[in-house]
């Protein structure tokens, strides 16, 4: 235990030292979420008084969507850093020293997670300056839903880019899975508003869940039901995603 | 005891690949002992196996069958002890550009379990030794190919292990980065360590290597040391050339044949004999009279030693050089 932690220490310093060497991209992927806040969330401000529109405002109901979107999104591609390691043979030099493989991959993963966090942080701090009114304790809770949300996204990214290490075809495979999964999961309008079978549909859709246990996060509203379905849902997705990914990066060179 | 003094011993060593295509065995049982101490060159054409065998021995691809044992260490069992006791350095090499030389070689140092201390200092040995310090702080994008081959070596040698393995080192380098390899590859030896290498430049092989293997096709067709391997051919050669109508070259062939030390008389480069000797230098003057003798028109004469590109031929039936 105590080798594989220090492994995967060596690999997340390693990754954030690359990180930090271009921060650029840290706030590449914040740009979206932020263009939703600015550009379309005011759009919302007439519609709270729509029948189904949840209680809490514009920005209140818009803003953990956005934060679950940036989890999706942001972890959805960072198996596109492995796969030009994986070419110039960094990936295959680490797999020949002793270091653990779990320890290779997964500290790769806490990376992503120390981006996603700085990430979360900075897009609320935007809302807040917008105008943004949310429980505290709520929106420290979300953040941590989110990590789980991205550590199941992101192992889902380094599992395919294993399997399909091509960032092109890579590419076209992550748009074609997380595009459903999104709408489906209420980020930008909430589901209430949507007709019956659409709500019948995203009840199978786990983001969904994260993104109503957020919105109900955001407001305060602890002893919400869907936040204790998030919780149970991934917490159990983002641990076996990580495992399958490393049992996948195992047997890729084992 | 035997044993212990093996860098690495191998015993039906078979890798399928399985595609939709079918199954490709590409190497179909390969035994190979290697002495501790050693450079052991391990020639083929492209596509022979050679990469494959060396990513199975270095714990990278698991062997469809056989057994290897590695530095003491069994490579299905204990693949971790394994990779404590070699180092790897592939084709490509395996140099992250997006950091500097040191921080490479610091990464690798502490990924054997070195302390941060340790693995500075050893940086700073390995950068001096592979004369990287000039640059050694810059970005690794900014290397030349032989700059980068040089960090390449020192990642593969900074926990200073038993066995290093090199695949086609000297691929696409300049002749004189080409010959420093070569250096290092003997001062290696010097200090102990066992070098494991492929390649398919025959001059490389022959000026390096103590032993050598020829795989062909998976399998091994061929081992020894360079010299045994080119007696194998039959020692010396000369190549005779009579002028006039080909009946006369059977005439000289028959009487050729005939003369003491000579093994066997082949046709080679169209009207040209070949004979096999191992008295190549006493053979030419008996070469001369006898022809005179018979009125024959000696037109060319030629004593030649063989190559490891004669021994790949008679193994493989095909020249190296066509590659």
């Amino acid at each position: 235990m105590g080798k594989w932690l220090r492994d995967a220490m060596l690999m997340y310093d390693r990754n954030i030292t690359l990180s930090l060497r271009s921060p650029i991209w840290v706030l590449v992927a914040l740009f979206q979420p932020i263009c939703w806040l600015t550009l379309f969330a005011p759009l919302l401000s007439k519609l709270s008084d729509v029948p189904g529109f949840p209680p809490g405002g514009g920005l209140t109901v818009f803003t953990p969507g956005m934060l679950m979107m940036l989890g999706i999104y942001s972890s959805a591609f960072v198996g596109f850093g492995l796969i030009p390691e994986i070419r110039a043979g960094i990936i295959e030099r680490f797999q020949v020293t002793p270091v653990s493989r779990s320890a290779l991959l997964l500290g790769r993963s806490l990376r992503d997670l120390t981006v996603l966090l700085v990430q979360g942080a900075l897009l609320i701090g935007a809302a807040a300056l917008l105008g943004l009114k949310a429980d505290v304790r709520g929106v420290a809770i979300a953040l941590v839903l989110v990590m789980l949300l991205g550590l199941l996204m992101s192992s889902l990214s380094y599992r395919l880019a294993i399997a399909i290490p091509r960032e092109d075809a890579l590419a076209q495979v992550v748009q074609f899975l997380t595009l459903p999964l999104v709408l489906l999961s209420g980020v930008t309008l909430p589901l209430t508003l949507a007709p019956e079978w659409l709500q019948r549909a995203a009840i199978f859709n786990p983001f969904a869940h994260a993104v109503s246990a957020a919105r109900a996060l955001f407001l305060g509203d602890l002893g919400n039901r869907e936040i204790g379905i998030a919780f149970a849902l991934f917490s159990l997705l983002a641990p076996l995603a990580a495992w399958r990914a490393v049992a996948a990066f195992k047997k890729s060179a084992a | 005891m035997l044993r212990a003094m093996l860098a690495i011993e191998t015993r039906g060593l078979c890798r399928r690949f399985v595609s939709r295509k079918g199954t490709v065995e590409a190497v179909k049982g390969v035994d190979l002992q290697v002495a501790d101490g050693q450079v052991y060159g391990f020639l083929g054409p492209n596509g022979a196996g050679k990469t494959t065998t060396l990513r199975m021995l270095s714990t990278l691809l698991p062997p469809s069958e056989g057994t290897a044992v590695i530095c003491g260490h069994d490579l299905r069992t204990a693949p971790e002890r394994v990779r404590e006791s070699i180092g790897y350095v592939s084709q490509g090499g395996g140099v992250d550009v997006r950091a500097t030389g040191r921080e490479n070689l610091v990464l690798q140092a502490r990924l054997f379990g070195v302390s941060k201390t340790d693995a500075f200092t050893r940086a700073a040995e390995m950068s001096r030794r592979f004369q990287l310090e000039d640059f050694v702080d810059r970005m690794a994008s900014t290397y030349s190919g032989g700059q980068k081959r040089r960090l390449d070596l020192a990642l593969g040698l900074i926990h200073r292990p038993r066995l290093l393995f090199l695949d086609e080192p000297t691929l696409g380098l300049d002749p004189q980065s080409r010959a420093n390899l070569w250096e290092e590859v003997r001062q290696l030896r010097a200090q102990g360590t066992t070098v494991f290498v492929t390649t398919h430049y025959l001059d490389e092989a022959d000026a390096l290597c103590d032993r050598l293997a020829i795989i062909d096709d998976g399998r091994i067709v061929a081992e020894g040391t360079p010299d045994e391997l080119k007696q194998q051919i039959g020692g010396d050669l000369v190549t005779v050339g009579i002028a006039g109508p080909a009946e006369h070259a059977e005439r000289a062939r028959t009487l050729l044949a005939a003369l003491p030390g000579v093994d066997a008389v082949e046709t080679a480069d169209g009207d040209r004999l070949r004979l096999r000797t191992k008295r190549g230098e006493l053979l030419l003057p008996e070469v001369v009279r006898a022809l005179e003798g018979d009125g024959l028109a000696l037109q060319t004469l030629m004593l030649g030693r063989p190559t490891l590109n004669d021994v790949f031929l008679r193994q493989t039936g095909r020249s190296l050089r066509e590659d």
